[in-house]
């Protein structure tokens, strides 16, 4: 199932929010989840499994060191659900 | 180096009778009880329908992202803390010279079962990452440390209901032995929970009053039938004298000692004649370098448990002679409920301001005082105590045998 990047953007958002206390405005593609949005190794690992449950795609531990950025993720997702 | 003294700067507390020290000392003067029936569903399947819930959310005190990632155990913590730094006037300090030592008797015990819960209903990949920093027994303290950038120590002893008291004691060496100039010490618990209530129950810990839940806690009534549960936390912030001194700090009391002795008795029933409580009490006024004649309140143990209540009651006389007859007793947890590692910490704060207002606080629930309790219980209403130098004890026991007395002194 094919997803949007703005929908996917949009879940993001409100999931970073959820687990991080950042407002869903202030969270864009290029922020840094570490440096930018306060996300530590734990909070990641919540933003992860949330992102698997809403939209339904495997991301495997060995990609998430490479989701350095909201929109690396964005983009992971995306190409996971084609 | 001459001996280093140690006084308490600062207060904190989150109880049944309040969010913060000070409404919970005016309720506790006013003889006001935090023992409520509990309103969710699993209350009515258990054998004790009621417990002493703090009478503010955590939710009203904190953020809601900084609370998901805590314990409730580690929420009282950081609220009680956060009150007691900002008292002691937040110091502006070396922090490799700050330490914090915060004991629970249970630990994140809601969140291990919280989670076992998920890991059965939904799988392993739901449990959350925080899972073992909320339920390790240290996470109280160890959060505290990490909010103040403690770096000469974080500990947590734990034994059981004395956990409390022992991690004032510990703070109180740590300054002595020149490992820290201030401490952030106390104790905390939440495990207001079906699992260890059920658990208490099956031990015949607790009282079963459920048509009356405000009148169950009643330590040294002929007709106590157990303790009630309570939660939340209490914290106090121990300086060195000459350290508070030079910064000008605002000096509530001294504590001048601690006496720790073990029962080697039994797991859990307290031993008859107090040998082992008679035993810490003579330590702690040793350590003090006081005397019988100079104590006038305890602030007791009393749990409202028969046997517990009448043991305390004939190791203090044992210990202390005709001079028991000159300290007034008051059983707090006849309003607070016993809140387990929480209870020698938050049983301290009162007891740091009995000293500061002279008013020993009342005892509620005794219609019919046990006449083998022999110590002068303060009933009712607060007691005056005398002016002039005057010292006050804090006792707690645990289950294991744990005993542990500390010594506050008016300054």
């Amino acid at each position: 199932m094919a997803l949007a990047q703005a929908d996917v953007l949009a879940g993001l958002k409100e999931i970073v929010e959820e687990v991080a206390g950042i407002p869903a405005a202030s969270i864009e593609m290029d922020k840094n989840f570490t440096e930018d949005l306060e996300v530590d190794s734990l909070s990641m690992v919540e933003v992860v499994v949330a992102a698997e449950e809403r939209f339904g795609v495997k991301i495997p531990d060995e990609a998430v060191t490479d989701l350095v950025t909201v929109g690396d993720a964005v983009n992971f997702i995306v190409n996971a659900a084609k | 180096m001459s001996a280093r003294r140690v006084v308490v700067t600062g207060l904190g507390a989150t109880t049944p009778l309040g969010g913060d020290v000070s409404t919970t000392w005016a309720a506790l003067l006013a003889g006001k009880s935090g023992v409520r029936l509990l309103s969710e569903d699993w209350a009515q399947t258990i054998p004790v329908h009621f417990a002493a819930r703090v009478a503010v959310e955590p939710g009203e005190q904190m953020e809601r992202v900084e609370m998901r990632r805590l314990d409730r155990s580690e929420q009282f913590a950081i609220i009680a803390s956060r009150e007691a730094w900002k008292d002691a006037g937040s110091p502006e300090m070396d922090k490799e010279r700050l330490g914090v030592v915060i004991a629970s008797g249970i630990g994140g015990v809601t969140t291990l079962l919280d989670q076992y819960d998920i890991l059965h209903e939904k799988g392993a990949r739901l449990v959350s990452p925080h899972t073992v920093p909320m339920l390790m027994p240290n996470g109280p303290a160890a959060n505290v440390g990490l909010e103040l950038q403690a770096k000469a120590g974080v500990h947590t002893p734990v034994s059981a209901c004395a956990s409390g008291a022992e991690a004032i004691g510990y703070g109180l060496e740590m300054i002595r032995n020149n490992r820290a100039d201030v401490v952030v010490s106390g104790g905390v618990e939440a495990a207001i929970h079906p699992m260890p209530m059920s658990g208490f129950a099956a031990m015949k810990a607790l009282s079963t009053r459920n048509d009356d839940p405000a009148r169950a806690s009643r330590p040294y009534d002929l007709n106590r039938d157990g303790f009630v549960l309570g939660e939340g936390g209490g914290v106090l912030v121990l300086e060195e004298y000459e350290h508070a001194r030079a910064r000008g700090a605002k000096i509530y009391c001294e504590i001048v000692g601690q006496g720790l002795t073990s029962d080697g008795y039994h797991i859990a029933a307290p031993d008859p004649d107090g040998a082992g409580v008679q035993r810490a009490l003579k330590f702690a006024l040793r350590d003090a370098g006081l005397t019988t004649k100079d104590i006038v309140h305890l602030n007791a143990h009393a749990t409202s448990t028969p046997a517990g209540d009448v043991a305390e009651a004939h190791a203090l006389r044992a210990a202390l002679g005709a001079d028991t007859d000159h300290v007034a007793v008051s059983a707090t947890k006849s309003m607070t409920g016993h809140l387990l590692g929480g209870a020698g910490a938050i049983e301290s704060v009162f007891i740091v301001k009995t000293l500061q207002d002279r008013l020993a606080p009342p005892t509620i629930n005794i219609d019919d005082l046990d006449p083998a309790v022999t110590v002068d219980v303060v009933r009712d209403k607060p007691r005056a105590l005398p002016a002039g130098d005057i010292a006050a004890l804090n006792d707690s026991f645990g289950f294991g045998g744990h005993n542990v007395v500390l010594v506050f002194k008016s300054i």
